[in-house]
This record gives C-alpha cells, structure tokens and sequence, in this order.
C-alpha cells in the first residue's frame, strides 16, 4: 500500500513537470471552456424567444468524456513505456516492490492528474447555477460527476497496460486511443446491424458511451458501475502481467 | 553470502549462462570477470532479483532469488550497467523516492549519508539532467548504498568514467568493501586486481576461472614475455634472438617491433640486448609486456580445453 502511495505521488508530481501534461490541460480545459460559453449562448437565445428549461451539468461532461478519449493516452503513454526506455525499470523491478503495486501506483498517479483536471470545471456547474433559476439539478450534476470519474479511472487504466506493453510511448499512445475508441465508439456499431439475442446485448453491455450516457441521466445502476470497475481490474491485472512477461525476456 | 548452483538462463534459443556454480563470503569483494556478452550482467539480473533464471538456483543473503524475490531485493543494492536516474528529479528527491519505496526510517538522513559516501552532498539540490556522467554514476552508486545493503551488486561501477572518477569511484567501493560483500563486474583486468579480493572469470556463459588476483597473476606467467624495438629494420634480429638459450619464441610484429617469450625465472634480458648491440643494431628499446585480457582469455580457454 505504501510502494503503491510512493510511486504515484512521484508520478502525480512529474505531470507537473511535464509540458505534454500542461498542454493536454489546457486544451482540455480550453475545447470545454469553448464549447460552453457557446452553449450557453444558444440556451440563452433559446430561453429569450421561446422560454426554456436552463442546461444541466452534462452539457460539459459529456464532451469532456470524447475529449479524454484523445487527452488519455497522451498523459498515459509514459507510465511504464518511459520506465523501460530510460532503464529505470530495472531500478523499479530490482526494488523491495511488487510489479502489481508499481501498476497499480502508476495508474494511481495518473488517475489524480486527471482528477486535478476534472476539479478545474468544476467551475462551470458553479457559473451554471449562479447563472439559471432555480439553480441546477444538484442530482444530476453529482451523478455526471461520478460517471466521468469512473469513465476516466477506466481509460486511464487501458493507457497504464498499454503503456506497459511498448517500450515506445507512441506505440504505446496508438494503442491507447486504439483501444478506447473501440470502447467508446466502435463496439457500439454492430448493435445496429445484428439482430437482437445475445451478441447484440452483449455489445450493448460492453458499450462505455451508452453506459455512460445512462449515468448521465442521473440513474446509475449496479451494472454501470460494475463495468468501469472491470476496465480498471482488466487493465491492471494485464499491466502487471505484461511487467512480469518483461521479467522473463 | 551469495550462493549460486547451476544457474542457466536461455533467452529463446540463445544460452547466456549455464550451470554457473560459485560461492562469496561476507566482507569479500569479488570481481566479475569477461568480455562483453559473457553473461555478467545476466548473472547480475538474476541475484537482484530483476529476472528468474531458467534452472538452477541462487540464494543472497540466505533468501532465494525466485521464491523470496522482495526479500532479496530489500538486501541488495544494485547498479545497473545503464544508471537508472531520473533526470527531472533533484538529487535528493530522487534519492528519498528509492528510500521511501525501501521504507528506510529517517529517510532523509539516510540520503544524507549516502551521498557523502559518494562525495555528492553539495549537488543534492541540483537537478540529475545537470549532472556529469561521473556524478550520475556516484548517484547510481547511492542509490545502492542508500539502505546499508549486506550485498551490493555494481555492473560495471567504472565505464565511462574519466581517469580522476575511476579512482574516486574504486575507493568508494574498497571502502564499501570492507564490510560488506560486493560483487562487481569488469572488462578490466586491473580493476579486478585493484579491487578485488578474488576474481570470476567468465566466458561465454561459462566460469572458466576462479581465483584470488596475485594467483591468477602466477598461473599466467607460464611465460614472460618483453617488446624490443631497434633503429631500421628489425627482419634479420627475430631469429637471431629465438636462438637464444631460454627463449621460446622470438616473432617481429607488424610495428617493426620484435616480441619474444622466455622460461619464467630464467631472465634472458640482458643476453637479448647484448645479442642485439653484438649483431650491429641501435637498441632503442626493451620492455616487458602483461597479458591482455583477450590473451587471458585464449589462455584460459585453451586450458579448459585441455583439461577436458
């Protein structure tokens, strides 16, 4: 527990440290900064013609949820990938440490930057709220909290084992994005064209976005949550296997 | 301290060790002898820990290397042939990191301590990307010294060092030395005599000789051999000296140079150069030769085979 706290203060602090982190920050927090002024624009144009109901919270959160699709792997690419090139895996793996704790303190690491992110917007349901009557859905801005959070844990997670199987970080970055649109995007694609039985219920299951976008609703249920905790095992469970695969070459 | 058995390790098809068998006591320190790809730093990976062996079995500091893996490592320090640093960190906060995932009480002063040893305590503020390759490598060698191991395990402590830091660097591991059992590994033949309280040849995956320096000194001076250089042309000279009564061997070499080989005990020397001065040459120069490692090697080798 305390290897695991260690490496991924170490990590946590090196994004600080990092141009490629302050620059996925910004762009980040810059595309959604956008995107919501002018949202909020158009509600407000809206409203003084026909009167309408003012935006909840997910206006942002659900592109910030396509943003860290690409933001990602870009902040996790390095995790292990860098450890190998630099040599300093052999300093990691010759240290009193399990190769678990080292995966799991690394993706630690990089889940807390991208919750120091996800804390910044936490301005904008505050403008929100100040700025519609009778304020927002509190309900619904908690909910599309945790689901961007849990989101996020997920793909960070995909990133940490990615990263653990390249030696090359942009190897490792493809891989990522690779990965995470195909659970964001593409294996929602067959549900259209297969008839309904168990592999169409089975891609709808393992689709993130319709998870996700039923936790935006503001109903979570066991299952939506039971999914992203699996990502985060899976990805774990693969990075830790691949760091001790690497011990047998 | 370290016991080894049959250690073998194949990477594919490819054997880097096999069925290596050696002992070290505690305060001894032991060099590691071979040229590159003889599988040193193979041996080295498996000790700390970094890497399973195929068969065989290794145990440091009386805990196995496969079955007890983290306890060997909180014994061990280890440097790795390429310096593991990160070089956006301070020195310090790169040495607390090491401590902290060692779990070393008084991390600090622990750092502090280490980095005296190495001579580095003005430099631990400073970032490790500003360092010299000297001083990365005494903050590698910090980094190993950091927890007090009861085994440091140094993969070629001295490579790339400039003359001034080979010698800081060879005190700071005679010192560590006393203590404490050190394994460190070379390509340098007077590293190993200057460190070392006995010697593991290795080659090709094989130990071919294990011996104290002074010893493996007396074994390979079957023979002694000198350099002569005379004035002009030396062709005529090189059997004239083979002649001589001791000599075995007489050769001129493509310098011009002549190199002969004598019975050791028996110094024909002064009859060479007498020999020399007699045939009508301008002896320019006369001067033992040591035993390259390479030569060692083919010595060695060749005895093994021999043996056999």
């Amino acid at each position: 527990m305390r290897n695991i706290w260690t490496i991924a203060r170490r990590e946590y602090k090196h994004y600080f440290i990092s141009p490629i982190a302050y620059i996925m920050a910004l762009v980040v927090l810059l595309v959604i900064g956008i995107y919501f002024t002018i949202v909020l624009y158009y509600y407000s144009n809206q409203a003084m013609m026909y009167g309408a109901t003012p935006p909840d919270t997910t206006i942002i959160i659900g592109p910030m949820a396509t943003i860290f699709v690409f933001a990602t792997p870009a902040l996790t690419m390095r995790l292990l990938a860098d450890e190998q090139r630099m040599g300093t895996l052999e300093l990691l793996l010759t240290a009193p440490v399990r190769d678990g704790e080292l995966v799991i303190g690394k993706w630690l690491g990089a889940f807390f930057f991208v919750l120091t992110i996800i804390a910044i917007t936490l301005i904008y349901p505050i403008i929100l709220n100040r700025l519609s009557n009778p304020g927002i859905d509190q309900g619904i801005m908690v909910a599309s909290y945790i689901a961007i959070i849990l989101l996020v844990a997920s793909y960070v997670a995909i990133g940490t084992a990615m990263s653990s199987f390249f030696s090359n970080q942009f190897a490792a970055f493809f891989a990522t994005l690779a990965v995470l649109l195909i659970f964001w995007w593409l294996i929602r694609l067959p549900t259209y064209i297969l008839p309904s039985g168990f592999f169409n219920s089975l891609f709808t299951y393992l689709d993130l976005n319709g998870r996700f976008n039923s936790m935006l609703g503001g109903s979570i249920s066991l299952s939506d949550i039971i999914y992203p905790f699996s990502l985060i095992t899976l990805g774990l469970v693969l990075g830790t296997v691949a760091v001790e695969i690497r011990r047998w070459r | 301290m370290i016991s080894v058995a049959g250690l073998t390790k194949d990477y594919g098809a490819r054997r880097a060790i096999e069925n290596l068998t050696f002992e070290t006591r505690q305060g001894e320190v032991v060099g590691f002898l071979g040229p590159n790809g003889a599988g040193k730093t193979t041996t080295m990976r498996i000790l700390t820990g970094y890497m399973p062996p195929t068969s065989g079995m290794a145990k440091v500091a009386g805990y196995d290397v496969v079955a007890e893996s983290l306890d060997v490592r909180r014994r061990v320090g280890y440097l790795p042939e390429t310096v593991p640093l990160y070089p956006d960190m301070t020195v310090f906060d790169y040495l607390k990191f090491m401590a902290d995932l060692r779990h070393l009480p008084n991390a600090e002063n622990m750092v502090d301590d280490a980095l005296e040893m190495v001579g580095m305590e003005s430099r631990a503020e400073g970032y490790i990307s500003a360092l010299s390759k000297g001083m990365r490598q005494r903050i590698g060698l910090a980094q190993a010294l950091l927890h007090k191991p009861e085994v440091l395990i140094l993969d070629e402590p001295t490579i790339g060092l400039d003359p001034a830091q080979v010698v800081e660097v060879r005190n700071v591991i005679r010192e560590i030395g006393k203590e404490r059992t050190v394994l460190l590994s070379t390509h340098i033949l007077t590293e190993a005599q200057a460190l070392c309280d006995r010697v593991l040849i290795i080659n090709k995956g094989h130990i071919v000789v294990e011996d104290s320096p002074e010893n493996l000194q007396a074994r390979l001076a079957g023979a002694e051999r000198s350099v002569l250089r005379v004035r002009g042309d030396a062709e005529d000279l090189a059997p004239k000296i083979a002649k001589i009564e001791g000599v075995q061997r007489a050769s001129l070499q493509p310098d011009g140079s002549v190199e002969f080989q004598f019975v050791p005990g028996r110094d024909v020397r002064p009859i060479v150069a007498r020999t020399v001065i007699e045939a009508g040459y301008d002896l320019l120069e006369l001067h033992p030769v040591g035993m390259s490692l390479e030569e060692i090697f083919l010595e060695l080798t060749r005895e093994d085979k021999k043996e056999k």
